[in-house]
């Protein structure tokens, strides 16, 4: 038996249609785009101003406060403005346009990094390393990493738990790196065991990536510590708290963090990143994208500089094929539908898939006919029904105690919903009132 | 089959004496003494319960009324001027005459001059729908039509039109109580002083972007021109981040202003038709 | 590319929708439909007839001219309940009889509560409590297996087994003098015996069930929980005093132990939402059969016990809640 988390799940088609795509570079964009704010927390304070030269890698913005990261440029070349742009939900966002260079050739050399397996820096400089590159969670929720790392002495961390599980249909950015940059992972994974002085780390995959497993398991053979665990497919097992679950059957309490309970999760991509930054100092500006879509062309993973838009990567996989009905920034299950193609591929998008007339529409919402579905895959064990409906109430009292904050949103009930209720809608929205109704009192 | 009837009634009497022995003791025990002026206050009231006092109800919107020693700066919008005067006359307090208010849509933005990029599928909720994205159209600040106003109100002043997408005020049933204003997600509802014949004029626009882009979204946006600043001779009009805002307090509803905007963004209401429509199509010619 | 559409995740949904759950129950039904067919004749037929027209007439009516709202006749509900409702007749039933159950059924059982997915009660069975209640010997007087397949009205009438069996005992018989009459386990596992249209064949019901459970449209906790508490109970007082009570392999298979346990207990709208709660209510449902076939008045108790049970439901919602992640353990601070 596979392991897995006990309470709920759903298991959607997986539709993996890059998995055997290997990872191609982008061509360098003519002008990128970089928004400010990429991660959760203050956005990053500019410190460039308009008709400025930037080299690559050079910080155009720092970290505004603790919760916040650098924000390096992509490209070399000129910050032709300072503006306003729209991100994928139509609101403006503010943004450093940068015009690429087409002359200097920093922008278009492939650098091959060797590998490099020894580690000279102390777990504080490799922190400050981190810290430095601006690293945010690269699954999706964009949390800074250094924040992550920065572990209070009281809480005791036992467990390092890599996240390979890339549990979304469709994406495959994650398993690509696992299979291109293994060993590169496997360094990054004992910078990080390192610098945070423990000694066991488990990397979680599911099994609809064998060939990911079973690599690791080669890799891992001699090494200490650290092991790998196949999982059964089922969704949202990429979440923190499901992972902990199924990986350690350790569960993290309401409210709490899986330091709560000791163990530290970081996405592998993450991981890649810090390896870059430690090793090479290579800060953190460009990331794996999967581009797909049942009716693309020629759907692949590329190495995408942040800031580039959308609209470019949709041309490297062969346009837009004409019934396309929706866009999606992030996989299907978690991801935004975008509003306007030049919005800019940040360090949270992990891949941009499209969806035809057929599978983009929403079915009509009818009354509930009260099946307890919802109920029964919610992988936090609540009542989107109930939710719901009290949200549709303004019962803001009520939400909160029946733990509507503790909604992880990965939509399951929705998705399972016979009925086509929009839940995870108003859970959302009751989430956001409930929290305004608790900071209020 | 005497017996019967007979053990049925003793049973019933014994029963009701028991439970008003017990009413009679609890609503000694628990009385509370109310001040019979809360009732007066309380009937006087509209008895609307809209909260649009800052009460939760009129009930408590009376308690408070007779409790504090200055009502001032208490005011009921449904009940206007005459309740709260004649309330004044009951309680021998003091009360400020409040110029008559009424809510007004600053969003111009119909479907045919708004067009729509995008469809939404989801609830039909404004406050919902804002929290996902921007809207329909290209224009970030208008409104959503999705009339959580319209149930917001509980006056049947507010209807949805069809044809334009947008919510509808019926000034006469308005009362001003803040209802659609508090529930509109983009604040596109202001109250604004009725006038002598409910004669407003008003920038119906909220879009903050530069001309270009906001004339592109929306035909009838504000783009932030600062002619009808120029052009209004009691400087009540000031234009902060590229969008206009008159202010009633200064306004002297001459109109010039409305002649002026090449985009007609500024709306004018129930003034008697004008004769000269020369001047605003030589404006407009020169803006284009 | 045609007007991009915006919507909030997810993006996907499972296949899933209401109308092909109801279709699922239909379906479920079918095996037992067919044998009832078989054993009852053209009766069986006009009487589930009846019911599902006048069901989704009074829905449609109701919806258009009373509630003025969205015509949802459709959606398989209403028809669902009249199959269900019809399965609860005796096939003999005169057909003003259907109607005014039907009437029952969908307008106050359904309709007064806000339509599908609010009422309490679950539609069909209030339908035939009305009725049972309201025509007590029409509703209790069988037309005999087989004999009666070309005879409509006019049927030779029996009673059920329960029927025999409590009828039996009251006039100081002992379970072994009745077992001449009542039908062996076999007939009823079958079918071949009198009874409402669909309650008689046990093995037509489960294979339905089995479907139902495969589909997943049903969870093995009504059904299994509700079951096993009647054969404990009644094995219990088997097993006190055989010549007193029945075994309980013939409580299962008699009435409409089976019929109820999954297709009217497992009604969607009607049961509680966790396995908790489920088995909770399964478990009642079973306790109030046996009380009632065993001690009460009436022959058969399912469907009683299902709408007393119906009406904890909300309770049971409200107490029997799924445990939250991560309420185990408390951070500590």
């Amino acid at each position: 038996m596979l392991k897995t988390f006990s309470k709920g799940g759903i298991h959607p088609a997986e539709n993996k249609l890059t998995s055997t795509k290997e990872i191609k570079k982008l061509k360098t964009p003519k002008v990128v785009y970089v928004p400010v704010s990429q991660h959760i927390g203050i956005p990053s304070e500019i410190i460039v101003s308009k008709k400025d030269t930037v080299q690559i890698g050079q910080v155009i913005a720092k970290s505004a406060g603790f919760v916040s990261a650098n924000i390096h440029s992509p490209v070399a070349g000129v910050v032709s403005k300072l503006d306003k742009i729209f991100d994928s939900r139509g609101y403006k966002i503010q943004c450093i346009v940068i015009k690429t260079d087409p002359k200097d050739p920093a922008n278009f050399e492939d650098i091959v990094y060797p590998l490099k397996k020894e580690i000279h820096l102390s777990p504080s400089e490799i922190l400050k390393h981190i810290t430095d590159s601006g690293i945010v969670g690269l699954g999706g929720a964009t949390f800074p990493t250094h924040v992550k790392l920065n572990i209070n002495e009281d809480k005791k961390i036992d467990h390092l738990i890599l996240n390979g599980v890339e549990c979304e249909p469709y994406l495959t950015a994650d398993h690509r790196l696992m299979l291109e940059r293994a060993d590169e992972i496997l360094v990054g994974i004992k910078i990080l065991l390192h610098a945070l002085h423990i000694n066991k780390a488990v990397i979680g995959i599911e099994n609809n990536k064998k060939d990911a497993i079973a690599l690791f398991k080669k890799l891992t053979k001699n090494e200490k510590g650290i092991s790998v665990v196949a999982l059964a497919v089922k969704y949202p097992q990429g979440g923190e708290k499901q992972l902990v679950k199924a990986i350690l059957n350790r569960e993290v309490p309401k409210n709490g963090l899986p330091l709560d309970v000791g163990v530290i999760v970081h996405n592998v991509g993450t991981i890649y990143a810090i390896y870059q930054a430690v090793q090479y100092d290579k800060p953190l500006i460009e990331r794996v994208v999967t581009v797909t879509g049942k009716k693309l062309e020629n759907p692949s993973n590329f190495w995408v500089k942040i800031g580039t838009p959308i609209a470019d990567l949709l041309e490297a996989v062969g346009g837009i094929p004409e019934d396309t009905r929706k866009i999606l920034n992030g996989g299907p299950m978690m991801g935004k539908a975008i509003k306007k193609l030049n919005t800019p591929v940040t360090k949270g998008t992990s891949g941009i898939v499209l969806l035809s007339d057929d599978e983009a529409h929403r079915g009509e919402s009818t009354n509930c006919i009260r099946c307890g579905e919802c109920v029964y895959v919610c992988p936090m064990g609540l009542e989107p029904h109930l939710l719901m409906s009290l949200t549709e109430k303004h019962m803001w009292e009520r939400t909160c105690a029946e733990d509507i904050m503790t909604c992880i949103e990965c939509g399951s009930c929705s998705y399972v919903c016979p009925s086509h209720r929009p839940l995870l809608d108003y859970i959302r929205f009751g989430k956001k009132l409930t929290n305004e109704c608790n900071l209020n009192k | 089959m005497s017996d019967s009837i007979l053990y049925s009634v003793l049973l019933l009497t014994a029963l009701g004496v028991i439970a008003a022995i017990v009413l009679f003791v609890v609503s000694k025990k628990f009385y509370v003494y109310e001040d019979p002026l809360i009732e007066e206050v309380d009937a006087l009231l509209p008895g609307a319960n809209c909260a649009g006092c800052g009460s939760p109800g009129c009930r408590a919107f009376a308690e408070k009324l007779v409790k504090n020693d200055d009502i001032s700066d208490l005011f009921c919008p449904v009940g206007g001027n005459e309740v709260m005067k004649s309330i004044a006359a009951l309680l021998g307090k003091e009360v400020l005459e409040k110029e008559p208010t009424v809510a007004v849509l600053l969003c111009n933005g119909s479907c045919d001059v708004r067009p729509k990029t995008t469809q939404f599928e989801g609830p039909e909720s404004c406050s919902i729908s804002a929290m996902i994205f921007s809207g329909e159209t290209d224009c970030q600040y208008g409104c959503l039509g999705k009339g959580e106003c319209v149930d917001a109100c509980d006056f049947e002043a507010m209807y949805m039109d069809k044809e334009t997408g947008l919510p509808v005020i019926i000034t006469d049933n308005c009362t001003s109580c803040g209802a659609c204003v508090e529930a509109c997600p983009k604040d596109l509802l202001e109250l604004r002083p009725r006038n002598k014949r409910d004669l407003k004029i008003y920038v119906a626009c909220k879009n903050q972007e530069k001309g270009g882009v906001a004339k592109k979204a929306c035909a009838v946006a504000c783009i932030g021109c600062s002619l009808c600043v120029k052009v209004c001779p009691k400087d009540a009009i000031t234009v902060e981040n590229f969008l206009a805002y008159i202010d009633a307090d200064a306004c002297t509803l001459c109109r010039k202003c409305v002649d002026v905007c090449p985009t007609h963004a500024i709306i004018e209401t129930n003034f008697p038709p004008k004769k000269k429509k020369k001047i605003r199509e030589e404006k407009v010619i020169k803006i284009e | 590319m045609a007007t991009p559409i915006i919507s909030a995740s997810p993006h996907l949904h499972s296949s899933r929708t209401s109308k092909k759950l109801m279709y699922d129950v239909l379906i479920a039904l079918v095996p037992a439909f067919l044998v009832s067919l078989y054993v009852f004749g053209i009766g069986a037929l006009l009487v589930t007839a009846v019911a599902v027209a006048s069901c989704i007439l009074f829905e449609f009516l109701i919806q258009r001219y009373l509630l003025k709202t969205e015509i949802t006749i459709t959606d398989g509900s209403a028809l669902l309940t009249g199959v269900l409702l019809a399965f609860n007749l005796p096939s003999n039933l005169p057909i003003w009889m259907i109607i005014v159950g039907s009437l029952v059924a969908i307008g106050i059982a359904k309709s007064s509560f806000g339509g599908l997915g609010f009422n309490i009660f679950n539609p069909a069975l209030v339908g035939r409590v009305f009725l049972l209640i309201s025509f007590p010997i029409q509703m209790t007087s069988w037309p005999n297996a087989i004999e009666n397949q070309s005879k409509l009205l006019d049927a030779v009438t029996g009673a059920t087994p329960l029927g025999l069996v409590k009828e039996g005992l009251q006039f100081r018989e002992s379970m072994s003098s009745l077992a001449s009459q009542i039908p062996s386990n076999m007939d009823m596992l079958l079918g071949i015996t009198g009874g409402s249209l669909g309650e008689m064949s046990a093995i037509a019901l489960l294979l339905g069930g089995i479907y139902l459970l495969i589909r997943r449209v049903i969870s093995w906790h009504i059904p299994v929980s509700m079951l096993a508490t009647m054969a404990v109970i009644t094995g219990v007082f088997w097993m006190i005093n055989p010549e007193q009570y029945a075994s309980p392999l013939f409580h299962l298979l008699a009435g409409g132990a089976i019929l109820g346990a999954f297709y009217m207990a497992t009604d969607l709208v009607t049961s509680p939402m966790t396995q908790k709660g489920m088995i909770i209510f399964a478990i009642g449902i079973g306790l109030i059969t046996v009380v009632i076939r065993l001690f009460g008045a009436y022959p058969e108790g399912v469907s009683f016990a299902i709408l007393i049970m119906n009406a904890f439901v909300p309770l049971i919602n409200t107490y029997f809640k799924p445990r939250r992640f991560g309420s185990r353990i408390k951070i500590k601070n």
